[in-house]
């Protein structure tokens, strides 16, 4: 039965298997992505029913026009004070990467993950936020820590593995963890943080809280049971939850269309729940902050989760063990339809005469010296391989919140070896 | 080596990823059956590159990337099975399997029991697995304890590229759910456990030198990788080479059995060792408690009892998550190995 059609007079059935636009040394089209004009899309109400909004699942809200005027119903109309934090935010986040990807190739530690070209995603998202709204990132939102707050040090020491690394050497780099500023423990594992999200809002509901959560993930997680199972239970009990898919166009080697972007929008996803659907130009802060702010509103008012869709491009490989040119062509990149986040926000703050090249180029400067500081400042406290900088006992803390006797049997072993190897 | 069959064409000098390409190839050419999907697999080859150039020769209906779903990607290779394919999924980190685990035990390990024989699930699916490459509690983990505890599924792990390729094709070939679990530390080359020491590549391996053609090594058939008197050592994947590495280096007359393949498991060579031996030392990764070592301790103390000098040891990783920083201190290395065979040497 697997050799061939059964019914010779019928046309065989054919396998689609989906090609991404372009592969390494093909020239970039990129005339299918369609680019509507800025402050073209309606701005609904945040109490509407889904299904009177399906048109926001498949355009595009965009809020800077090509003159890098804020334009439409969508501008967030903020103050040059917070556009200025969001840039210089955005700045920080990206020097940050910058540094500590060459201290991973430095050897200083196992791995990194930038968010190059994604950095609204994740500083407007939080700047639109309450400060003490719950947050399940996964590994690209480190963005919101810098909009929060987080000391660099702190960041660094969790990236270096060593002795000042609150979460003891044990996650991998970038797998931060920090409750007082409302941010879940990062999983290596896709999309589970989904529905632990949506089981936060529900939880904050049953309470009676005010509080909301947010969660994202990448468009090609959201093939995930987790995503699904998550929208399911959004529905259901009307959540107040922002689900946010960054939708960077490529899942390591898999472009979108492995996720399903062929037949329709990741924003889309939502219409069939019964869930608000926004679909963003991710790379235009105000657009993101715009989005979020709808959806969060409508969140706290118990009008029901929103899935934001940020269409954005991952300006950079997967992570430190990625090499994109083996499977995308390098001109993407350059030629991406909807242009660089801080380019477009530092344009738009010019343009208002609240900014300039000047200030722009020191500010750039004195981020590089800061981040440059704090890893120095980490730095005293080891880097990863170099020295054991957790104690051994620390293994098997926090298994269980008592150690068990099999634990504290292995943890006497693991001491025990310690002290044949190193006697002293 | 007697167990090998058809193995008539060149060989080559090979590591295990290449092994594993090769074995994919020669089936994938023998048999328009055999279809290969997963994450990242196609265009780029894995990221592992275990299937780099496969797509590029068989097209993209045998050869495909799929969405980011173990779930998905099990299931849809249940029904491709259920159709007369033979597919070959990979999922792309052991750790990343447990999405893809109803379909695997409820689904696949069961579709010949349920039916009565009517549906089977010839699937084999590769994942790598194991520590040692500073992959923190997500790249790390082996977890083929929780796959041989159900009934219907066969697991086989490979210490070697010249077995890779042979256990592999015995995998695809076989009728019934297979899960191949590629021990990603030794990739490249062996690894004695002394990890302040020079890396060595396969090349200066024996086992590198690999048929380029088809040949089997049948599932269920241990290897005695080093005969010995005094003491049988029980290990597979990258374990059988740190066992080596410390049997050698302490000058222990130690057998060690590569078990190759957990379920089903080579009981003979094992109850055979140990009798002639009297004592048993078991060497695992994974952690502890409920671990494959649980098992083997038990059949060789069900089967070997009258010929034990000494209490069955194991040698396993912590019971804890994969620690990031702390690697080395959880890895069952040469140290931890040592002292267990002292122990054991001593009653």
């Amino acid at each position: 039965m697997a050799d061939g059609p059964v019914r010779t007079n019928l046309q065989p059935l054919a396998l689609h298997v989906p090609e991404p636009r372009s592969r390494p040394g093909d020239p970039v089209d990129f005339s299918d992505v369609v680019v509507p004009a800025a402050g073209s899309m309606a701005r609904p109400d945040e109490a509407i029913s889904p299904h009177e909004m399906r048109d926001a699942a498949f355009g595009l809200v965009r809020v800077l026009d090509e003159q890098h005027q804020a334009v439409g119903p969508w501008d967030p109309r903020l103050s040059p004070d917070t556009l200025l934090k969001i840039l210089r935010t955005m700045a920080l986040t990206r020097a940050f990467d910058e540094r500590l990807y060459r201290a991973q190739r430095q050897g200083k530690t196992s791995f990194y993950m930038k968010c190059t070209g994604e950095e609204a995603t994740s500083v407007s998202a939080a700047a639109a936020m309450q400060g003490d709204d719950m947050v399940f990132p996964s590994y690209r939102q480190q963005g919101i820590l810098m909009w929060r707050g987080y000391p660099l040090v702190e960041m660094v020491n969790q990236i270096y593995s060593n002795a000042g690394d609150k979460l003891k050497g044990r996650q991998l780099p970038i797998m931060y963890s920090v409750p007082e500023l409302s941010f879940f423990t990062i999983s290596g594992n896709l999309t589970t943080q989904y529905p632990q999200a949506v089981g936060w809002a529900m939880a904050s509901a049953i309470k009676g809280d005010t509080r909301i959560a947010s969660c994202w993930c990448g468009e090609g997680s959201t093939a995930e049971g987790d995503f699904h199972s998550a929208m399911t239970f959004a529905s259901v009990y009307n959540a107040p939850v922002i689900l946010n898919v960054v939708n960077n166009q490529w899942a390591i080697s898999s472009f979108s269309g492995f996720a399903g972007a062929e037949r329709t929008t990741f924003a889309a996803r939502a219409l069939g729940y019964g869930i608000a659907g926004l679909r963003v130009d991710g790379n235009d802060a105000l657009a993101v902050y715009a989005a979020t702010r709808w959806a969060a509103e409508r969140a706290r008012a118990n009008k029901g989760p929103t899935l934001i869709e940020h269409f954005t491009y991952r300006a950079e490989g997967h992570s430190t063990s990625d090499d994109p040119s083996a499977y995308r062509s390098a001109q993407e990149s350059a030629e991406w339809p909807l242009g660089d986040p801080i380019h477009r926000l530092k344009q738009h703050c010019i343009a208002l005469g609240i900014w300039d090249e000047e200030r722009h180029a020191a500010m750039d400067l004195e981020l590089a010296e800061m981040v440059k500081a704090a890893t120095k400042e980490a730095e005293k406290n080891g880097v990863l391989g170099h020295g054991m900088h957790q104690p051994f006992e620390t293994m098997f803390e926090d298994v269980f919140e008592e150690l068990p006797w099999h634990l504290r049997e292995q943890m006497a072993q693991a001491l025990e070896e310690r002290a044949a190897k190193w006697p002293k | 080596m007697a167990e090998v069959i058809e193995a008539q064409s060149d060989t080559r000098t090979m590591n295990m990823i290449e092994a594993i390409n090769s074995a994919l190839d020669v089936m994938m050419a023998r048999d328009d059956n055999v279809v290969i999907m997963g994450e990242d697999v196609g265009y780029f080859g894995g990221v592992f590159r275990c299937t780099a150039g496969l797509q590029k020769k068989y097209g993209k209906t045998r050869v495909f990337d799929t969405p980011i779903s173990e779930c998905g990607i099990v299931g849809v290779a249940v029904g491709m099975g259920a159709y007369g394919l033979r597919p070959v999924p990979e999922i792309q980190f052991a750790d990343y399997i447990y999405p893809g685990i109803d379909q695997l035990i409820s689904e696949a390990a069961r579709l010949r029991y349920r039916s009565a024989g009517e549906y089977i699930a010839p699937i084999t699916v590769r994942s790598p697995f194991g520590g040692g490459i500073f992959g923190g509690q997500t790249h790390s983990q082996s977890p083929e304890s929780l796959f041989t505890h159900v009934a219907g599924l066969k697991t086989v792990i490979p210490s070697t590229p010249y077995d890779a390729k042979g256990l592999l094709i015995s995998a695809i070939e076989d009728n019934d759910p297979v899960i191949f679990f590629e021990p990603k530390r030794i990739y490249n080359g062996p690894f004695s456990g002394y990890y302040d020491r020079p890396v060595e590549p396969w090349s200066k391996h024996a086992a590198s030198a690999v048929p380029t053609g088809h040949y089997r090594i049948p599932l269920g058939k241990a290897n005695v990788v080093r005969e010995g008197e005094g003491l049988t050592i029980l290990a597979y994947g990258t374990m059988v080479h740190v066992a080596l590495a410390v049997v050698e280096a302490n000058k222990v007359d130690a057998e060690v059995i590569d078990l190759r393949t957990l379920l089903p498991l080579d009981i003979e060579t094992i109850e055979a060792s140990v009798k002639k031996t009297g004592r048993c030392l078991i060497v695992h990764e994974a952690t502890r408690t409920s671990g494959f070592g649980a098992e083997l301790s038990a059949l060789v103390q069900e089967r070997c009892f009258y010929h034990l000098e000494a209490p069955v040891e194991r040698v396993t990783g912590f019971d804890t998550p994969y620690p990031h920083s702390l690697e080395w201190a959880y890895f069952p290395g040469p140290i931890r190995i040592g002292r267990a065979i002292a122990k054991i040497m001593k009653d």
